[in-house]
């Protein structure tokens, strides 16, 4: 009978059944859980994955968002939309509230960016909540010093990561244990990739915000990158604004996130784009990687996402 | 399309992350913008060609000193496969993270620099595969530019490898010469290798058979969680009691007789049940839920397997154990925190009874206590019952972690080799 059939398992379903197996663990072995739910792509299909997780059950553990308050108003919407769907508690943690508290200040000048402040947001907020783990919708396939970071990555009483002492971690057995006043990260989607990401969205009929579909929008150009003209950022004499017909690969702080031109109006025409595409998503749209070869390794020991 | 796992292994400098570079650059994994980022930083230090290792070794400290410290992970997919590729460290010191690596995977490259030969490293690796079982071992002869593509130097090492080899318990091992830095049998068979009649290596990953590396024999679902939604809105959940976990084993189907351990009571399954529908069968790797036709007490860390089909119900381990840490050594009556399946016990150290020596395999049976990257036999006694298999039947009922409990790290691999009630 094991000779008619031979029992392989398509990638999707291997990292989707992955990455169940991860969330049930969390949601065993720690006592405040909490999801990062940006309204982004990674992390809509990981709240995806939570709903299948715990199914007929309703998620259990709360929703959270580090708001730098320079959002693109689709993504706000589709956030507070779909966490009411799914009857779950959202956390809201605002970077106005750290800068108003005087726990950062906030840079100045063309290139201020609220990106890096939200690191004390963010381990401000756990705190705050005594969130013991933190699934994040990170994934190896996007920048260098994630590549190297363990499924369940632990966090000091600081926040801080330290690339040069990871735990071991082993077949299918992740290590839980913390102290009070750590935590660990938790990162599903780890094995993913950007095309497995838009393969699942597309299988699963998953909505996302519109900006990740083609659509016109006024835009500038700085650092060979499209960015939106906002109210939030500073342009100069020498960045004239245009429309543009583009598409988002990613979504994050409106002031670094940049957009692709693309007329892929459809998960299909993004698929197509992104298996012929010759730019990582993260090259080609934020800003935040760009400043120095270790930065993204940087913000990530000081506790960045 | 299905997905292969494989880690590199081998020495300091035989080319590993190199190897990894190359694969992904003539595979067109790389993107314009990482490659340029790895040619300016090969540039500005005068490096006369583009260190392709850089594309893995991502870390600060490990760009510094090329070297791999830590397992660097990286995807690449062909019109046959998806691959997951463990890039791991060569350095002594890393080798838990070697074992980090390589404990996921389904096939192993270990890497020979054909100038130096055999190593010890080398053969710590091939060692550490093959108690890992990593089921394909492919020995990839590296550097080859550097010795005239000599076919002599190749058998040599093949036969050298071939009798240490003969030690292990490898089922499948398949040796390739090849040039990492120049791209020689990596994606396409090299002419700089007229003689060598094998497949590339990218060929022999895209063909490698693994599907039958699963055990669909023997049924075994650990409980990870019970899920009650007991304020489901909808009554139709009122009392839904499902029982979810990754199949480790076997096939499962609807109406199954089952038996479940501790409670060594007998029921059967009422239903597989996922988001998307119930399912028909449950195999390794699917995540599910399943639904039982009696009520029985079911908590995590409990086992569901065949009645004429069970683990051994232990209490007394024995494990081949490799120590990942120097803080403290393993020696008898250490008492540590041990991870198996979905449960969580303590675990006595009761005896250590061997060190190997992994140049030799010989045993050292005067050692009484394990330090950092050693790995012996030893004996484990746990305060309740874990449902294991032996490792070479299951991977994931046969292998466990050790965490210390004073700093909470992991510190052990296990690897059952037999148990006791
Ligand atoms: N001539 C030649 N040099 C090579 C080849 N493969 C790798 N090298 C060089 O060998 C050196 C070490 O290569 P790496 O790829 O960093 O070695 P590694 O095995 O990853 O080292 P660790 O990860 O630190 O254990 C680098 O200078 C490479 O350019 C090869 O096929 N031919
Ligand atoms: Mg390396």
């Amino acid at each position: 009978m094991l000779q008619q059939r031979d029992y392989t398992t398509s990638q999707l379903d291997v990292l989707e059944a992955e990455a169940i197996h991860i969330m049930r663990e969390v949601a065993a072995e720690f006592e405040r859980p909490c999801l990062l739910f940006s309204g982004g792509k990674d992390s809509i299909v990981m709240l995806r994955i939570a709903e299948k997780a715990f199914w007929p059950a309703p998620i259990p553990f709360p929703l959270m968002h580090i708001d730098t308050g320079h959002n693109f108003p689709e993504v706000l919407e589709f956030r507070d939309r779909r966490s009411e769907e799914l009857g779950a508690r959202l956390v809201v943690a605002l970077v106005q509230d750290s800068i108003d508290a005087g726990r950062v200040a906030e840079e100045t000048g063309r290139r201020a960016s609220r990106n890096r402040l939200q690191t004390t947001t963010l381990l401000d907020a756990i705190e705050d909540n005594e969130f013991d783990a933190v699934f994040g919708g990170a994934r190896r396939d996007e920048e260098k010093a994630r590549a190297k970071e363990r499924v369940f990555s632990f966090r000091d009483e600081f926040g801080q990561w330290d690339p040069k002492n990871q735990r071991p971690e082993l077949w299918n057995l992740y290590n839980a244990r913390i102290r009070k006043g750590e935590h660990i990260r938790v990162f599903p989607l780890s094995n993913w990739t950007e095309l497995d990401i838009w393969d699942y969205i597309r299988r699963e009929g998953i909505e996302i915000p519109s900006i990740y579909f083609a659509h016109t929008r006024s835009v500038f150009e700085r650092d060979g990158m499209l960015l939106a003209d906002s109210e939030f950022v500073t342009r100069g004499d020498d960045e004239p604004v245009f429309e543009a017909v583009v598409r988002y690969r990613t979504v994050g702080d409106l002031t670094i996130t940049g957009a692709v031109q693309s007329t892929a109006a459809t998960v299909e025409a993004i698929i197509e784009e992104i298996a012929a595409t010759r730019l990582t998503e993260r090259g080609a749209t934020r800003a935040d990687d760009r400043s120095s070869e270790a930065a993204m390794e940087d913000r990530k020991r000081e506790g960045y996402f | 399309m299905d997905i292969l796992r494989f880690a590199t292994a081998g020495s300091v400098d035989d080319g590993k992350s190199t190897l990894i570079g190359r694969l992904l650059f003539d595979s067109k994994a790389i993107f314009e913008d990482q490659l340029e980022a790895v040619e300016r930083t090969s540039r500005d230090r005068g490096t006369e060609y583009t260190d392709l290792s850089l594309l893995t070794d991502g870390l600060r400290a490990e760009r510094e000193q090329g070297i791999t410290i830590d397992v660097a992970y990286r995807y690449f997919a062909t019109p046959r496969r998806k691959f997951i590729i463990a890039d791991t460290p060569g350095h002594i010191q890393y080798t838990r993270n070697m074992v980090t690596g390589a404990s996921t995977a389904d096939l192993a490259i270990i890497l020979i620099d054909a100038r130096k030969g055999v190593l010890e490293q080398s053969r710590r690796h091939a060692f550490l595969t093959s108690l890992l079982r990593v089921p394909h071992l492919v020995l990839a002869v590296n550097k080859m530019d550097l010795v005239d593509y000599s076919q002599e130097r190749f058998e040599e090492i093949r036969e050298e490898f071939t009798s240490f080899a003969s030690k292990l318990n490898v089922s499948d091992l398949t040796f390739i010469p090849i040039s990492a830095l120049h791209g020689d049998n990596v994606v396409s068979r090299s002419e700089n290798t007229p003689w060598y009649q094998g497949s590339s290596l990218l060929h022999h990953l895209e063909n490698v058979h693994i599907a039958s590396d699963r055990n669909l024999v023997d049924v075994r679902f650990p409980v990870q969680y019970v899920i009650r939604p007991q304020k489901a809105t909808d009554p139709a959940f009122h009392d839904y009691r499902g029982y979810a976990g990754q199949v480790a084993g076997g096939v499962l189907k609807p109406g199954d007789e089952v038996l479940h351990l501790p409670s060594g009571l007998a029921t059967r399954i009422a239903s597989i049940d996922t988001f998307d529908g119930p399912v028909e069968e449950a195999f390794p790797p699917m995540s599910v839920t399943l639904r039982l036709e009696d009520d029985i007490d079911i908590s995590r860390g409990d086992m569901i397997c065949r009645p004429n089909n069970q683990p051994q119900a232990a209490q007394e381990l024995e494990a081949m154990v490799c120590w990942m840490t120097d803080a403290v050594k393993l020696a008898p009556r250490s008492k540590l925190t041990i991870k198996h399946t979905t449960r969580t016990a303590r675990a006595l150290v009761r005896d250590v009874h061997y060190r190997l020596d992994v140049n030799t395999l010989h045993r050292d049976e005067t050692a009484t206590a394990l330090g950092l990257n050693e790995i012996g036999r030893v004996s484990l006694r746990v305060t309740h019952p874990l449902f294991v298999d032996e490792y070479s039947r299951n991977r994931l009922t046969g292998g466990f972690i050790l965490v210390e409990e004073g700093s909470n790290t992991t510190v052990g691999a296990g690897m059952i080799v037999d148990a006791r009630g």
